[in-house]
């Protein structure tokens, strides 16, 4: 029978401190059992001779000094694993929540994980086909890679997570399994509902695990979530050999219930208050996606952020942006055009894609098409701050290509449908297709044999007129 | 005996607990190395008070509990220097990566107890020094090759000299053979071995600085052309997320003329890391044709990897270049990034509630700094030859903002700043280093080397391609506000030849075989054609022609293909190309 504490020294904020414990570690889970009977969970902070500061995860409301008893369980937190958790919804602190009843665990394993040796990854590869043209053309998703989402309040990025996820052609030839965990951290209980019902239509919930911390649920639970959401994947990938996609959102929430935390251990602050590890915490969760020698399986990562004020600069995009390898970012007045995905091609962008994508890959082409259409389109955006100032007319005919070739590549490129799954041959010819409107001349990064074969005005001239993609 | 009082993550209090002494001094020093805890995971003392020391511990401290043991070890943080260095793969405390795999599997868990360097494997030494000689500090006692291109020089660890006493034979040792007895002028005998230790924190001594004249050529032009860095000189790469400043310095890496690069990740991506690792074993030196791989070192403190570790990684790689440095060998480091070990030590100062300056950083970051970056240099070392070491350090500035703390300290201390942009990042122009913000102030320096190795009017074609770029920017600024087709004949022609300068000469394709790496020569071929371009055309609108004519033959964009059709071993084809745009311009 392990000791139990009567009493607490002081609350402030989620932290208790207790005075006269002995034989207490860092980082150890402890149990705290409130006079109503009720218990809670606690993780040591902070030790300080025969003082120890603990984080309770559900909040310290009607805690009171006296009556509240506290067992230090020796463990650090650790959650239940088996291949049950398939299907299955826990919350934010990795209790299940559906009814179902307890996991019968086949190990226990620290949440916070351990750093993967470097010498023991493998490079990421494999590209994943999401049937999205900007996405799969212009930064490549790979399995294993991190590739989050910038999106701000009100734009439809949980519908292109629901379509990535439901389009990722992510099993490969050898018939691996795929998974998808997600983790939500402060979302709404309609974005949930919107993403269980989503995995439900598509056929996938029986290979969805779920992990809920709803905006009303406890603020510091969030810092759980998405480590036990992280150990669930590894598990999956790197045990049961899966390939795992894991959708995080939204990483703000997450870092404002660290910035609560940290304050109120009253704590020194970086920028815009939140704790100078931030950096370094955030990576502790980026860090887990990717690949090991010896096992088949694979963690891909799609962390979903809204920026808030959609400020890129914000710490929370900044740090993740360093981290991550890429980003896609979505553009709130592409949306207010009606193009959907909104995907804001300059600031996205894949860094694994370079090694992903070419012959053995997706199309010995493709390199050469993404850079050009890059090129293109930045190309476009100079036109078009040029003709807010001099008037379109008075444009010389190349940045006349341009404005044309903009509206194109917006229309048909970016904007596709919800349902609308393309291959990535049909993207690439589209995407030459697009090309093909401006002169040849104005394609410099592509060489002119490849040009012979890929520059054709007269199919872009089918594709205005039909208005139809061709997808044959 | 000296036990855990306090825990706050990384940072732990220790008390002196006079109930079990031990008879023995418990008294720890600055910087001096600990083992802390039951698991003896590696620490460093950072502050020392009369009732507690506080240590930073290089690993994580779940699990470790109040009252256990801390062991002093009597000396500071070290690095062992020997053979077994190059091509291997080590972490911030110089603990081979590859062995911990071994023992750990695919996670590093805390307190794993691996030797520095392969104390098994056997080393081909041809022991120099003979019975009688007399040694100095910095004196080469033995040799041994330690990969296909280096020769490992074992060194008399600076400090130690007086007559050689006993000298073993030529023949196969491992690192701990004993090899060479100095005996000094008080009697003392040191036994000196293949490998030594050095503190990380202390700069290696050398005889003098030599004056930096010559170029750390690395293939790329618009740094070699533009914004040179020399040899034993320091450079920064500052730029957000996305701007490539890894891929900046993997080219370097690859291509530079070092004959050492000591590559740290320093609280960046693990996939980076195994990158480097596959993509040099598969590349081919093009001046020793042997793998990248026989000539680099890694340390890998990702960016998961614990916090304290991020300092001593910086310092790790430092010790490790100037011991190879001593050798006579020219280094290059890569750090990347810096603002990761300056974001460490605000971590570790805010934990010890030091009263933080700008954006919470401690008011010693210049100072740490500046530290680090005068260990660059090119010195005349202890045994005469010569030998350098150049920084080129990534800052990855928060929210792209060049005016935070890293970035303006750090360009205090470098002489050559290479500011990546994100808009040339957007418009996929790499490498995307911005010639309007960037500098080096080693032009002067190197000039002499160009004039004498590439050719006499190297420098005065740099000096107009830099004129016409900064003619460029301020016509744009017209372009922007009226568009480009008011401009006279003249001012589009400069629009037009900084162009071709822009995509035709700074940017620079690390995918294609020829263009990842140029050499001087070319680079100077290529500049002096786009001024031919210029000249002709020049005077050509000065007779009468009309500019747009000129354009329409389409010659400007076959100059700007030139780096992709004129391969790197045919200067010849420099000549025809320069002899077609005679024709054209001219309209023969």
């Amino acid at each position: 029978m392990a000791v139990q504490y009567l009493g607490l020294k002081e609350i402030s904020g989620s932290l208790i401190a207790l005075d006269h414990v002995s034989g207490v570690a860092y980082d150890e889970v402890a149990r705290i059992k409130l006079s109503d009977g009720t218990v809670r969970t606690g993780r040591v902070v902070e030790i300080e001779g025969e003082r120890a500061v603990l984080q309770v995860f559900e909040g310290t409301n009607s805690l009171s000094l006296e009556n509240t008893r506290t067992t230090f369980t020796g463990r650090p937190m650790e959650m239940p694993l088996s291949e049950d958790i398939l299907g299955r919804v826990f919350s934010g602190a990795g209790k299940p929540i559906d009814g179902l009843g307890e996991i019968c665990a086949e190990k226990y394993a620290d949440i916070n994980g351990r750093p993967l040796n470097p010498v023991s990854r493998s490079y990421p590869r494999n590209y994943i086909n999401t049937g999205i043209s900007s996405i799969d053309a212009l930064m490549t998703l790979i399995r294993g890679q991190k590739l989050p989402i910038f999106s701000g309040s009100g734009l439809s990025h949980n519908k292109l997570a629901v379509q990535i996820v439901r389009q990722a052609k992510i099993a490969d030839e050898t018939g691996s399994d795929f998974a998808v965990v997600f983790a939500a951290m402060g979302a709404k209980n309609d974005v949930a509902d919107y993403f269980r019902r989503s995995f439900e239509e598509s056929g996938v919930l029986s290979k969805v695990v779920m992990f809920l911390n709803l905006s009303d649920d406890p603020i510091i639970e969030r810092i759980l979530t998405p480590r036990c959401a992280l150990t669930a994947a590894e598990y999956l990938a790197f045990e049961k050999n899966m390939h795992i996609l894991v959708v995080l959102t939204d990483m703000t929430s997450y870092g404002e219930a660290l910035r609560e935390f940290s304050s109120s251990k009253g704590e020194i602050p970086a920028r815009k208050g939140y704790p100078g590890y931030l950096y370094s915490d955030l990576a502790s969760l980026y860090e887990r996606a990717g690949l090991t020698e010896g096992s088949e399986g694979s963690v891909t990562q799609i962390p979903i952020l809204t920026m808030p004020n959609d400020d890129i600069t914000h710490p929370m995009p900044d740090l993740t942006g360093y981290i991550t390898e890429g980003q896609i970012v979505l553009d709130r007045s592409l949306e207010q055009k009606g193009i959907y995905p909104p995907v804001s091609v300059l600031p996205s962008l894949s860094r694994l894609m370079k090694d992903g994508i070419g012959e053995g890959y997706t199309r010995a082409d493709h390199s050469d098409c993404a850079n050009q259409l890059f090129a293109a389109y930045a190309k476009v955006q100079d036109a078009r701050s040029l003709a807010s100032v001099i008037g379109e007319d008075e444009l010389s005919p190349l940045d006349k290509a341009y404005m044309r070739f903009g509206e194109l590549f917006e229309k048909y490129f970016l904007d596709q449908g919800f349902d609308e799954d393309r291959t990535i041959e049909q993207t690439l010819d589209l995407g030459w297709t697009i090309l093909s409107a401006l002169p040849r001349s104005a394609l410099d990064r592509v060489n002119d044999r490849l040009l012979d074969e890929k520059y054709d005005p007269e199919a872009l001239r089918r594709l205005e007129e039909t208005g139809v993609i061709d997808l044959g | 005996m000296n036990t855990v009082y306090s825990i706050n993550g990384p940072v732990i209090k220790v008390r002196s607990d006079p109930t079990q002494d031990s008879g023995q001094s418990t008294e720890l020093s600055m910087l001096e190395m600990v083992y802390v805890g039951n698991k003896e995971l590696i620490g460093e003392v950072i502050g020392v008070n009369s009732k507690e020391t506080t240590i930073q511990v290089y690993e994580v401290t779940t699990g470790m509990q109040p009252g256990e043991p801390v062991r002093g070890t009597g000396a500071p943080v070290s690095a062992t220097l020997g053979p077994g260095i190059i091509s291997n793969i080590f972490d911030g405390i110089e603990r081979p990566l590859r062995d911990i795999a071994q023992i750990d599997g695919a996670y590093i868990s805390e307190g794993t107890q691996v030797e520095d360097l392969d104390t098994k494997r056997k080393w081909k030494v041809t022991v120099k020094a003979r019975l009688g000689d007399e040694v100095t500090g910095g004196m080469i006692y033995a040799t041994c090759p330690e990969t296909s291109v280096i020769e490992h020089r074992c060194l008399v660890p600076p400090g130690i000299s007086g007559k050689v006493t006993y000298a073993a034979a030529d023949g196969s040792y491992t690192v701990n053979d004993h090899i060479l007895t100095v005996t000094d002028s008080r009697g003392t005998d040191h036994e000196l071995t293949l490998c030594q230790k050095w503190p990380i924190k202390t700069p290696r001594p050398f005889s003098r600085r030599l004056p930096i004249d010559r170029p750390l050529v690395t293939g790329q032009r618009v740094i070699d052309t533009v914004f040179p860095v020399a040899k034993g000189g320091t450079a920064a790469i500052p730029g957000g997320f996305g701007t490539g400043k890894t891929m900046t310095q993997h080219q370097l890496a690859k291509w530079c003329d070092a004959d050492i690069i000591v590559y740290i990740g320093c609280g960046e991506r693990g996939n980076e890391m195994t990158q480097v690792l596959e993509e040099f074993s598969g590349l081919i030196d093009p001046k020793t044709d042997r793998p990248l791989t026989d000539r680099t070192v890694l340390i890998a403190n990702t960016s998961n990897m614990p916090v304290a570790a991020r300092e001593a990684s910086i310092y790790t790689g430092m010790t490790i270049a100037e011991y190879y440095r001593d050798m006579g060998y020219h280094i290059a480091i890569m750090a990347d990034s810096t603002s990761r070990w300056a974001e460490a030590l605000r971590e570790i100062s805010g934990r010890l509630e030091e009263m933080p300056a700008e954006e919470g950083f401690p008011a010693y970051l210049p100072s740490r700094l500046a530290a680090f970056y005068e260990r660059a240099g090119y010195v005349e070392n202890l045994c005469g030859t010569e030998g350098s070491v150049t920084v080129i350090g990534a800052v990855s500035p928060q929210g792209s903002d060049f005016s935070e703390p890293v970035t303006q300290n750090t360009k205090r201390f470098v002489r050559c700043f290479w500011a990546l942009d994100k808009s040339l990042a957007y418009e996929r122009h790499y490498p995307a280093i911005n010639w309007n913000d960037s500098y080096s102030e080693y032009t002067d320096d190197l000039s002499g080397y160009f004039y004498a190795n590439v050719d006499k009017d190297f420098m005065s074609c740099r000096q107009r391609i830099a004129a016409m770029l900064s003619e460029e920017n301020k016509l744009m600024e017209i372009v922007k506000l009226i568009g480009s087709d008011v401009l006279p004949d003249d001012q589009k022609l400069i629009i037009e030849t900084a162009r071709v300068i822009r995509v035709g000469f700074l940017q620079q394709n690390a995918y294609h075989k020829d263009d990842t790496y140029v050499p001087l020569d070319k680079q100077f071929r290529m500049m002096s054609t786009i001024l031919k371009l210029y000249d002709e055309s020049a005077r050509a609108i000065s007779e009468g022609t009309v500019f747009s004519d000129i354009l329409a033959t389409g010659i400007f964009d076959t100059v700007i293909k030139m780096k992709y059709d004129i391969p790197n071993d045919r200067p010849e084809m420099f000549h025809e190309l320069q002899a077609k745009i005679e024709q054209t311009v001219r309209g023969e």
